[in-house]
């Protein structure tokens, strides 16, 4: 490997430790801008005519749907956006007879598709709109996944240029200084688009002025950190296939504590980790010590003993000859004496 | 059997069950690839709008990436807590986990839209806001640095004397450099989903997800290497050297303890996530008795058997109590990823895996069997090479 190429991993590894911490600073927030629109839908006012589904289909030159817009079977099964759709008006049997209730991305003021897209390819415009850059997406659809209303879809089907499929808030033509297509639709003004304030406003006045009418909630003000859709209605909102479960924590503040983590990890592991190393090398290297220590005094209380017991046999050994060679010289001397006596006793005898 | 012999007679038979069974897969994995690039993935998964992540992740990347953790877990037990006696283990390990990886990134080639755009988060646009990009930015690091801790093998094979001995020098930085890589991703993977709340049911659910995830592909690693070291036994016996196979049991009784005390602690980690939650309401449903399965079963079960396995150092029972741990682990990912995501959905809008989906992740199992039987058949994994033994 060379050289340069490792290093580069080291600064990878740097940049590791650095990059969570501008995640957290910049990151955490994707909005709200001062002057981001809004649209509330009244499901007290939808027919469920469909002229906003046919809208859309026409201003975002979308492929043609397998039934016409004028058929109304559609609405007897429940359906989603999808890879052709930005949008649907589904109906729903409620307490308070048959209901409409319009279907898109709800723009939320912190995306969930936003904070979960790894590659950015997701924005929160100024004026409100979640917009997405299929010249950057990888296709992995974390964002489908992270999405709490299910609404980004995907092009299974395109081998090539496969992408993610959702409504723009019509961001193009706002900057045109039009109205969504579905709003400018709307026979029954269903949709109202405006300042996100006005619109709280607006949605709020409405409650007031007919109590009985609406649900005291408009859905969307806080649900998921808030969103730039706003939803009214007659029915209990769980009843118009509404998640009344999904919380007012936005998807951003559900990961930041696992992203705050990261540059800790980093941080104090390698400290941990070459701590536990230190530690055990160390009770290795006095382990081995104490070893050769132990073997050193046992050698030396061996040898002493050897030495001792050597000297001890040496001594018994020398006594042993010592009293060998009293022994033989007192054997030779007596020999000779006898020698002696046996010659003075012949000579005797010769005489 | 000699090494000679048993090489010839491995020429010889080349048509054996095993072969056949791979050549097949592998033949039926080639017809799904061309399926799947030339029709977009519309065309071979039951992928939907509503469910946009099948076994391609559930299983390919989730479980693929927990049942390599053995070798962050083997080389950090031999080389940062100083257990020397596990050295034979550590080759084996981190060629899975190299392998693993590897084929991690391969599979996620065919279930992104534009692999070939896969650099682009890293190179492109960062986007530092997601766990998906922290995962992504590890698992590339990672996998060098696998690769980089797998090269003295492939070096000391091909005779590269001077570079074996520098990165061989590396090793420590490697290795901790590893752990922290590795426990950053492993978390990440299951902080994916704490961005779920709403989808993900309450009783897999739990801002704890990062710890279960980390804590658990220890368990994976530990249970991996010895489920595998099993499994290798027997077709790579006549390569093992005596330090390997002296020291295999020992290898074995001391993950098997281990894993015990730390499937005990996942296990409690679990229920305290549970309690931190305040989700027993739920033990009572349907959900609620698979979720006692797994976590009874797959959790507190193995920890048990592991126990009384490591205390009457019964290997065999350990053997299974390991096989059990791996099954545990791909169970809870499958729980996570699908079985308990989109829990609220009528079962007809609900995902099932399609033939098409099942016989590539067969295919990049097989590649990975078959590739780390090239390069163990080849390379000095399982036995020390002459010219450096006794060198650690």
């Amino acid at each position: 490997m060379l050289r340069r190429t490792f290093l580069g991993l080291l600064g990878g590894a740097g940049a590791l430790a650095a990059l969570p911490a501008t995640a957290g600073a910049a990151g955490k927030h994707f909005g709200p801008h001062p002057d981001t629109m809004a649209v509330l839908f009244d499901a007290t006012r939808c027919i469920g005519c469909r002229q906003c589904e046919k809208a859309c289909n026409e201003v975002n030159n979308l492929p043609a749907p397998e039934k016409p817009f004028d058929d109304m079977t559609v609405m007897d099964t429940e359906r989603r956006t999808d890879d052709k759709t930005y949008t649907v008006v589904n109906k729903y049997a409620t307490e308070k007879g048959g209901v409409f209730r319009k279907m898109q991305c709800n723009h939320c003021l912190e995306p969930a598709c936003a904070s979960a897209c790894f590659v950015r390819a997701f924005k929160k415009e100024p004026n409100g709109a979640v917009t997405y850059d299929a010249s950057v997406c990888v296709g992995c659809r974390y964002c489908m996944v992270a999405c709490p209303f299910s609404i980004p879809a995907y092009t299974y089907n395109d081998p090539i240029t496969p992408r993610v499929v959702k409504c723009t808030m019509c961001s193009p033509r706002l900057a045109e200084g039009k109205l969504p297509g579905c709003v400018e639709r709307c026979p029954k003004e269903a949709l109202t688009f405006g300042p996100r304030e006005e619109i709280i406003k607006i949605a709020r006045a409405r409650i007031d002025a007919y109590p009985d009418r609406y649900q005291h909630h408009i859905y969307g003000e806080h649900e998921m950190g808030g969103t730039c859709w706003m939803y009214l209605s007659g029915a209990p909102f769980s009843e118009i296939g509404m998640r009344e479960d999904l919380g007012t924590t936005s998807a951003p503040e559900l990961t930041s504590g696992a992203l705050a983590a990261v540059p800790m990890v980093v941080g104090l592991w390698p400290v941990l980790l070459g701590g536990i190393y230190a530690v055990s090398k160390r009770n290795q290297k006095v382990a081995n010590a104490e070893k050769v220590m132990a073997v050193k005094n046992a050698l030396t209380k061996a040898s002493s003993e050897a030495e001792k017991k050597l000297s001890e046999e040496l001594k018994k050994a020398d006594v042993a000859n010592k009293r060998l060679i009293e022994v033989e010289v007192k054997k030779a001397v007596e020999e000779a004496l006898s020698a002696k006596d046996e010659d003075a006793a012949s000579s005797e005898e010769e005489s | 059997m000699s090494t000679v012999e048993h090489a010839s007679a491995q020429r010889k038979s080349l048509f054996t069950p095993f072969n056949i069974v791979a050549a097949i897969i592998l033949a039926a994995g080639l017809v799904v690839t061309v399926m799947r690039f030339t029709g977009g993935l519309g065309a071979v998964t039951n992928l939907d709008q509503n469910n946009p992540w099948g076994i391609w992740i559930g299983f390919d990347l989730l479980c693929g990436v927990a049942l390599a953790a053995g070798g962050y877990t083997t080389s950090s037990a031999c080389y940062i807590f100083g257990l020397k006696k596990y050295h034979a283990g550590v080759r084996p390990a981190i060629l899975t986990a190299f392998l693993g990886y590897a084929l991690v990134v391969f599979a996620l080639g065919y279930d992104v839209g534009r692999p070939w755009r896969l650099p682009y988060p890293i190179f492109v646009q960062q986007g530092t806001t997601s766990l998906l990009f922290e995962v992504g930015l590890c698992v590339m690091i990672y996998l060098t640095v696998l690769f980089i801790e797998f090269t003295p093998a492939a070096f000391e094979w091909l005779g590269f004397k001077k570079i074996r001995n520098i990165v061989v020098k590396m090793t420590l930085a490697l290795t901790i450099f590893g752990v922290v890589l590795s426990t950053l991703h492993q978390s990440s993977l299951g902080a994916l989903y704490t961005i779920v709340p709403s989808k993900l049911h309450p009783l897999w659910y739990s801002p704890y997800l990062p710890l279960f995830f980390f804590v658990s592909s220890i368990c994976a690693g530990l249970s991996m290497v010895i489920f595998e070291g099993t499994l290798s036994h027997k077709p790579m016996h006549h390569l093992m050297d005596k330090e390997y196979l002296d020291n295999h049991d020992g290898l074995i009784l001391g993950f098997g303890k281990g894993c015990s005390l730390i499937l005990f602690g996942y296990f409690a980690i679990k229920v305290i996530g549970l309690a931190y939650d305040n989700n027993w309401h739920y033990l009572a449903t349907g959900y609620g008795a698979w979720f006692l399965v797994e976590i009874l079963g797959f959790v507190a079960l193995p920890s048990f058997l592991y126990a009384i396995g490591a205390r009457d150092r019964n290997i065999p029972l350990i053997k299974w109590a390991a096989g059990l741990t791996v099954f545990g682990i791909i169970v809870n990912r499958f729980n996570i990823s699908m079985v308990a995501f989109n829990w609220q959905l009528p079962s007809q809008l609900r995902y099932f895996p399609s033939w098409g989906e099942i016989t590539i992740s067969l295919f990049v199992v097989t590649i990975g069997v078959l590739a780390f039987r090239f390069i163990s058949t080849r390379m000095p994994i399982f036995y020390e090479h002459p010219d450096y033994k006794g060198e650690h």
